[in-house]
């Protein structure tokens, strides 16, 4: 039902023009680099193709994100988007193709070592540790940035204090941003569910990641929450100087925010480009509302 | 809040050392047991309560520590005190070498894993070919150890607050861990370990080296242990021991470095306790007073007096 508001949405603003005319000349092929001249791009996704058994998740998808974009993932589900994302984080390893950050693969990469190179990630779910605070939460994503063991940590060695303070500054300037501070030292397993959405961003954020990984950051938000999230989203790039893959369902909010937008439907990339070019494309939306002249738009949309 | 619970700890330290002055000789036996015990809890609290690996098995690192000190005081004539490093490098290598293994299981095949070994170490302790060390099924006796500096205390005295101050020490250096970065990172993989994995912390090697701090603490628990009852034979390290721990730990509360003390008190003097009440049936006593902790304080000692704290405050 949502994506169906969105596209009669546009269609009563006079975007929703020649389906059949239009729509093909800004085909999928023609992207535009995302940071023409400069630097290669800072994600690469090249030709990656995932197996499960002998299901294909992902069928060869390849696109770029440059520095500071705000790219939108968006297909109907199924389409492989969690499994690219999971690619990306070094979850899950491409069969075929290679997923490179600032030029350097992924491919050899332990999981633990990603958050490193610069990627942070939420989860669908919310993937928190649910018995601590908001504020441990918080540091443990400061992990990868501290050094200390256990030797030093038992003996609780300057070095110990240095760390802890250094996570301070950045952990307070997340808790007002993030309108954290109230219950920074609240089990988050007792927290709302947009709460906890917060937090994990706030986990992620404090790691100093150059890519974040947004999974359905809206879902289970209601109207006035999506907005914020907007607002933060782009706050979060200006103060943080990073780039943000987004995962989402919510429509309205990725072509309101996104700077470039990729479709996948059952594995492959069906269209790449600004977020009016996207929902233009005759693929996507025969993605998501079917065949537009079989006229049988809820058979194939999705919610 | 902050400087309550520090300062409360330094009392009851106080407290618990001047109990050297005033307490009998026999009490003061169980009192070293209580800290004996709260040590080997505290090495089963890091691994199971911090980190989320139950392990059924901790007893048999109180064994290893036990007989480290007990052949090094009796075959080499190494100095009671000088055992304890000895017995903490060793159970730490067992621990860790443990802990590989129990990567690769979760949960409930981990506790049984652990609960072979548990079974397993009596019968290990009696094996022939280490019967020139271990000393078979007679086991090995100690020397109990004198006050040192000319200090006009007795030995069971000296005992007391030689095991308290090594306790003290220990619980200290818990305390640090997991309040810092690593015990973070333990709780992190505890609670969620994808996520855990996703913020950068690798945890195969925090799960192994917690093993192996674990299985360290416990050793000396062993060793402190042997030290103090001052004899040690393969049957005295059996699966009870491992269980006990185990229900002192959760009796105690699983996650706290204070639970491990109440813990410890728990199984010293509850079986002296269940006896008292009933001589025909002590072991129904100890059930019922078990149900019933679990039943009124289901986070236990430290989980309970932390929500009664927090209420207060």
């Amino acid at each position: 039902m949502r994506k169906q508001t969105w596209v009669c949405a546009h269609k009563a603003k006079g975007e929703w023009t020649d389906l059949t005319d239009s729509s093909r000349m800004l085909s999928s092929a023609t992207c535009p680099d995302p940071a023409p001249g400069l630097a290669e791009p800072l994600l690469q996704v090249a030709g990656v193709v995932v197996r499960f058994g002998g299901i294909v998740a992902l069928g060869g998808v390849s696109f770029d994100v440059g520095a500071g974009q705000i790219c939108g993932l968006i297909g109907p589900n199924g389409s492989g988007k969690t499994t690219l994302f999971n690619c990306i984080s070094g979850i899950y390893r491409p069969g075929r193709g290679e997923v490179r950050l600032e030029g350097r693969s992924l491919q050899a990469v332990s999981r633990h070592r990603i958050v490193d190179l610069g990627i942070g990630r939420t989860f669908q779910n919310v993937a928190l540790f649910r018995s601590m605070s908001v504020r441990e939460n918080m540091l443990a994503g400061a992990h990868h940035l501290g050094h200390t063991g256990f030797v030093a940590n038992a003996l609780r060695l300057p070095a110990v204090r240095r760390e802890a303070r250094s996570a301070q500054g950045r952990l307070d300037q997340l808790l007002d941003l993030l309108r954290l501070r109230e219950v920074a030292d609240t089990p988050v397993g007792s927290l709302p569910f947009g709460t906890q959405k917060r937090v994990e961003m706030a986990r992620a954020l404090i790691g100093q990641p150059k890519l974040l990984l947004l999974d359905e950051p809206a879902g289970g938000l209601n109207h006035s929450e999506v907005d914020e999230l907007e607002g933060l989203m782009r706050r979060i790039r200006a103060e943080f100087d990073l780039s943000i893959l987004l995962v989402e369902h919510h429509m309205n909010l990725v072509m309101r925010v996104s700077d470039k937008v990729v479709a996948l439907e059952l594995g492959m990339k069906i269209a790449d480009g600004t977020p009016d070019q996207v929902q233009n494309d005759p693929q996507v939306i025969r993605a998501y509302l079917g065949e537009p002249v079989a006229a049988q738009p809820a058979q194939a949309a999705h919610v | 809040m902050r400087i309550l619970l520090p300062l409360a700890s330094v009392l009851l330290v106080i407290a618990a050392a001047a109990l050297a002055f005033v307490a009998s000789d026999y009490r003061l036996f169980q009192l070293t047991m209580v800290v004996v015990y709260a040590v080997a809890i505290l090495g089963l609290a890091l691994v199971t309560g911090f980190n989320g690996q139950i392990s059924l098995g901790h007893g048999a690192f109180y064994a290893v520590g036990a007989y480290v000190t007990a052949i090094l005081m009796s075959l080499y004539d190494v100095p009671y005190w000088a055992t304890l490093p000895v017995s903490a490098v060793v159970c730490a290598v067992i621990g860790f070498l443990i802990g590989l293994p129990a990567l690769r299981l979760g949960g409930l095949y981990l506790a049984l894993t652990t609960f072979a070994l548990a079974v397993a170490t009596p019968q290990l302790l009696k094996y022939k070919l280490f019967e020139g060390w271990t000393g078979g099924v007679q086991g090995l006796t100690l020397d109990k150890p004198d006050p040192p500096f000319g200090l006009q205390i007795n030995a069971d005295q000296w005992l007391y607050l030689f095991t308290l101050g090594v306790g003290v020490v220990l619980f200290i250096l818990a305390g640090n861990l997991v309040r810092g970065r690593i015990g973070l990172a333990m709780r992190a993989i505890r609670d969620h370990p994808l996520a855990a994995e996703a913020t950068g912390i690798d945890v195969a090697l925090f799960k192994t080296r917690t093993f192996a701090v674990s299985a360290m603490f416990t050793g000396i628990a062993g060793s402190l242990g042997a030290i103090a009852v001052g004899f040690v034979a393969p049957d005295s390290f059996t699966v009870l021991l491992s269980i006990t721990l185990f229900v002192g730990l959760v009796v105690g509360g699983v996650a706290s470095i204070a639970g491990p003390v109440f813990g410890g008190v728990f199984i010293a003097f509850l079986p002296n306790v269940a006896e008292e009440i009933s001589k025909a049936a002590p072991g129904a006593v100890y059930g019922v007073v078990l149900i019933a902790f679990m039943y009124l304080l289901p986070s236990g000692v430290a989980g309970g007096l932390g929500r009664l704290l927090r209420r207060a405050a």
